[in-house]
C-alpha cells in the first residue's frame, strides 16, 4: 500500500543509496508478507538506523531491525530467519515462511472457497442479510431486538440434529447470530441501571461549590465504572458433535461480534484459538475459515489435554475475574480423565464461572456417564443441555447474574 | 551515549549483564526517540533492565506500576483537595480570588507521568505491568507518549520540558493493543542461558564463588525444563544462591539434602513441590557436572 510512498520518505536521506532504499522498501514489503505491521514511520526510521551505518554490519543492523519491526513474541522470534532470508540470501528452515509464499500457495484454494461460498449464500441471501439490517436502526432500543426474534419461533424447539433442509439449517444460522446479539444489548442495559456507585468525587465537588464561598453543598457523586463480561467459548468439534458444530459455530461468530469482550477456542485432538478468523466480518467467510480449522485429526477428543493447553498458554491472557468459561462438548474423553479432572480444577481457580454445555443431555435416556463428564461436573456451575434454540436462549439469565 | 559499544560498557559498570541485543535495544531508543516495550515471563528481570538504564544515564528513575481500574488522577495529577478546601476557609468572603488561587501550580500533586514530562535532567519512567490497566489507560498513555504534553483543565497545556526515556512492561495478562506496540521498539526478554545466569548469581550474591554459581544456574536451567506450574525467574535463582551460600553449601553433590530442601525458593505452588520428590532433585543433580 504504501511501497511508493516509503520509498520517495527515503529520497530524502541523500547518504542512502537509491538501490539500497528500493531494497529496503521490498523488504518491508516481505514483512507486511508475513503479518508483521510495518508502517510509514517505521520504514523512516529504519532508513535513518541505515544511513547511521548500521549497514555496515549486518548482525548489528538484523538486531536494530528485530527491535523497530516487531511487535509481538511471534514476531520476535521469526524474524532472524526473515533477515537471513532476504538480506543474506540464507535459505531458513521453513521455508513457507518466507516471503510470503505460504500464503501464496493458499491464497488460490481461499479464494475459490469464497466463491463457493458466494454462490451457495446467493440464494439464500434474503434470509441472511434482512435481518441484519433491520436490526440496524434499533441499535438502542433493545425491544425491537426481541421482536426480530419471531421469525424463529418455529425452530425454536427442534434439535438440531433434526434440521435436514438448507433453508432450515440457514434460518437456524441466523437465528443463533441474532440471539446472540440479543443477548449483549440486553446484558449491557442491565448492567447499567443496576450500579449506581456513591464514591464523592471531590475534584468537582470543590469545582461545584466556588460560587459559594466552598462550603460543599452540593456533592457530585462518582459512579463505578461499567465493566463487561468477559465470555470465553471452548466449543468441541470432534466427530461425535459434528451436528451441532456448524451452529454453534454461527452462535459462536455472533457473540464474538457483539461482545467486545469474547474470546473462542476450537478443540478436537488438540487446541485452536479461532477469534481471530471469527472477527471475519462477514460469517460465511468466518464459518469457511473455521470450518478448516474444526477438521480435526480424525479420532477422539481429548478434552483434558486441550485444556491443559488451554490454562498452559492462554488462559492468562484470557482470563479475567470476570470471565465466564463456557464449554460446548458432549463429555466424551478420549484421552486420560483424571487429567480432565485436574485440569477443570485449575480453570474453576481462575475464572468466576464455568458453563458446560452438552446437547446429548436432552436426548431421552441420557445420564453423565462418560468418563470425562463424570470427572468434569464437580467443578461445572451450570451444566444444561444446548441442542435447540429455545435452549440456548435460556442461557441468557444465568449470565446476566454474572 | 550514542554508541551501542558504550552502553554495553556501561551497562556492565552498572551490574546489570546484558544479553548483547539489549544493548543494541537501548541504543535504538536513544537515537530514534522511541519508547521500549519489554515482554517476557514474570521474573526474567525485566524491571531490572530500566534500573539498569537509569543508572547508564545516571537519570532518575520515575516508575508507574499499572493496575486495574488506574486513572488519571493516581497516573498523571491529583488536586489537593485537603489545602484547597483549607484556603477557600482562610479566604472566606473573597470568592472571585479564590479560584484563581487554588487551580494554581502549589495545589497540583505531581504523580508519575506528569512527574517524568517535568524534570529539568530526562529522567527514566518505567511504566511498570502495562498489561494490568484497562484500555482506556492505555489509549490516554499512547497520546502523551505521541506528543509529550499533558492538559490540565483548569491550568492549560504544560509541555514537556525534557522526552524521558520510557520503558514499558508487560507480562502478557492481556493483549496490548497494536498502536501500542507499533509506537514502540520490541524487545523479548528471556531466561538468560546458564552462563548469564552464573554471572549474574557472581555478580548479586555476595560469597558465591565461580563453580558453585555454575552448577546453580545448570540446575536452575534443567529445572525450568521439567513441566511446571510456575517456571522460577531469576529473582528466585538469586534466592536460591543466597540461601546455599548462607548454609555453606559449596558443592551442590556434597549436600543433596540441603539442595532438596531448599527447593522451596524456587518452587511456589503446592503441585511443583510435590512433584519434585527427592528422587527427581537427585537426577537433576546428576546431570549438573
Amino acid at each position: 500500500m504504501s511501497a511508493r510512498a516509503t520509498t520517495s520518505a527515503f529520497d530524502e536521506f541523500d547518504d542512502v543509496s537509491l538501490r539500497l532504499s528500493t531494497k529496503l522498501a521490498s523488504f518491508l514489503r516481505t514483512l507486511r508478507d508475513n503479518g508483521l505491521a510495518v508502517g510509514l514511520a517505521e520504514g523512516q526510521d529504519a532508513a535513518a538506523l541505515m544511513a547511521a551505518g548500521y549497514a555496515a554490519r549486518p548482525p548489528l543492523l538484523r538486531s536494530a531491525f528485530k527491535h523497530l519491526f516487531s511487535a509481538r513474541k511471534s514476531d520476535w522470534d521469526k524474524f532472524d530467519g526473515l533477515f537471513d532470508a532476504f538480506w543474506l540470501g540464507k535459505r531458513v528452515r521453513a521455508r513457507s515462511g518466507v516471503t510470503g509464499s505460504a500464503r501464496a500457495a493458499s491464497n488460490p484454494s481461499l479464494k475459490g472457497l469464497q466463491d463457493a461460498q458466494s454462490e451457495r449464500a446467493g440464494g439464500h441471501s434474503a434470509t441472511d442479510e434482512a435481518p441484519s439490517s433491520d436490526d440496524e436502526p434499533q441499535e438502542r432500543g433493545g425491544e425491537g431486538r426481541m421482536e426480530g426474534a419471531s421469525r424463529a419461533e418455529n425452530l425454536a424447539e427442534v434439535d438440531f440434529r433434526k434440521l435436514a433442509n438448507p433453508e432450515a439449517i440457514e434460518q437456524a444460522h441466523a437465528a443463533a447470530a441474532r440471539l446472540a446479539k440479543a443477548m449483549r444489548t440486553r446484558l449491557t442495559r442491565r448492567d447499567l441501571l443496576r450500579r449506581r456507585g456513591e464514591r464523592l468525587d471531590l475534584r468537582r465537588t470543590i469545582h461545584r461549590n466556588i460560587s459559594h464561598g466552598g462550603v460543599p453543598i452540593a456533592l457530585v457523586k462518582r459512579r463505578r465504572k461499567h465493566k463487561p463480561l468477559r465470555l470465553v467459548i471452548l466449543l468441541d468439534a470432534s466427530g461425535s458433535m459434528s451436528m451441532y458444530t456448524a451452529v454453534f459455530l454461527r452462535f459462536i461468530h455472533g457473540v464474538l461480534d457483539e461482545f467486545r469482550e469474547a474470546e473462542a477456542f476450537l478443540f478436537h485432538t488438540r487446541l485452536a484459538y479461532v477469534s481471530d478468523a471469527m472477527k471475519e466480518k462477514d460469517a460465511a467467510r468466518a464459518l469457511d475459515r473455521l470450518s478448516i480449522m474444526a477438521q480435526g485429526a480424525g479420532g477422539g477428543t481429548k478434552i483434558g489435554e486441550s485444556l491443559q493447553t488451554f490454562n498452559r498458554w492462554h488462559a492468562a491472557r484470557v482470563i479475567h475475574s470476570r470471565t465466564c468459561v463456557m464449554i460446548v462438548s458432549d463429555g466424551y474423553e478420549t484421552g486420560d480423565a483424571d487429567l480432565l479432572g485436574r485440569e477443570m480444577a485449575a480453570l474453576a481457580k481462575r475464572c468466576r464461572r464455568i458453563a458446560w454445555l452438552n446437547p446429548m443431555m436432552a436426548w431421552d435416556g441420557y445420564a453423565p456417564e462418560a468418563k470425562g463428564i463424570k470427572a468434569a461436573l464437580p467443578f461445572v456451575d451450570l451444566y444444561a443441555p444446548a441442542n435447540t434454540l429455545s435452549s440456548l436462549a435460556a442461557l441468557e439469565p444465568y449470565l446476566t447474574r454474572m | 551515549m550514542q554508541n551501542r559499544d558504550e552502553i554495553a560498557q556501561a551497562l556492565a559498570a552498572c551490574g546489570y549483564i546484558a544479553d548483547g541485543e539489549l544493548a543494541t535495544a537501548l541504543a535504538l531508543m536513544q537515537m530514534l526517540r522511541r519508547p521500549l516495550l519489554l515482554e517476557g515471563e514474570a521474573g526474567v528481570g525485566k524491571t531490572e533492565v530500566a534500573k539498569a538504564l537509569a543508572c547508564v544515564h545516571t537519570a532518575e528513575l520515575i516508575r508507574l506500576q499499572c493496575y486495574e481500574g488506574l486513572d488519571q488522577s493516581a497516573a498523571l495529577y491529583e488536586w489537593n483537595y485537603q489545602r484547597q478546601l483549607l484556603a477557600i476557609e482562610a479566604h472566606r468572603g473573597h470568592a472571585d480570588a479564590i479560584e484563581d488561587q487554588i487551580f494554581s501550580e502549589k495545589y497540583l500533586l505531581e504523580r508519575p507521568l506528569l512527574a517524568a514530562i517535568r524534570r529539568a535532567q530526562p529522567p527514566v519512567l518505567l511504566i511498570d505491568e502495562i498489561d494490568r490497566a484497562d484500555d482506556e489507560f492505555e489509549a490516554f498513555l499512547l497520546e502523551l507518549l505521541s506528543d509529550f504534553q499533558v492538559s490540565i483543565p483548569e491550568l492549560g497545556t504544560i509541555n514537556a520540558s525534557t522526552i524521558p526515556h520510557v520503558v514499558l512492561t508487560s507480562n502478557g495478562t492481556r493483549e496490548l493493543s497494536d498502536a501500542l506496540r507499533r509506537r514502540c521498539l520490541y524487545h523479548y526478554v528471556d531466561y538468560p542461558d546458564v552462563d548469564r545466569e552464573a554471572r549474574i548469581i557472581l555478580a548479586k550474591v555476595d560469597g558465591a564463588d565461580a563453580s558453585l554459581a555454575l552448577q546453580i544456574a545448570r540446575m536452575v536451567e534443567s529445572i525450568r525444563k521439567e513441566e511446571l506450574r510456575k517456571m522460577p525467574g531469576v529473582a528466585e535463582t538469586l534466592d536460591w544462591a543466597a540461601a546455599l551460600v548462607g548454609l555453606d553449601v559449596r558443592d551442590m553433590h556434597d549436600a543433596p539434602d540441603v539442595v532438596h530442601e531448599t527447593l522451596m525458593c524456587l518452587l511456589k505452588t503446592h503441585e511443583d513441590r510435590a512433584r519434585f520428590k527427592p528422587e527427581v532433585t537427585a537426577r537433576l543433580l546428576g546431570r549438573v557436572a
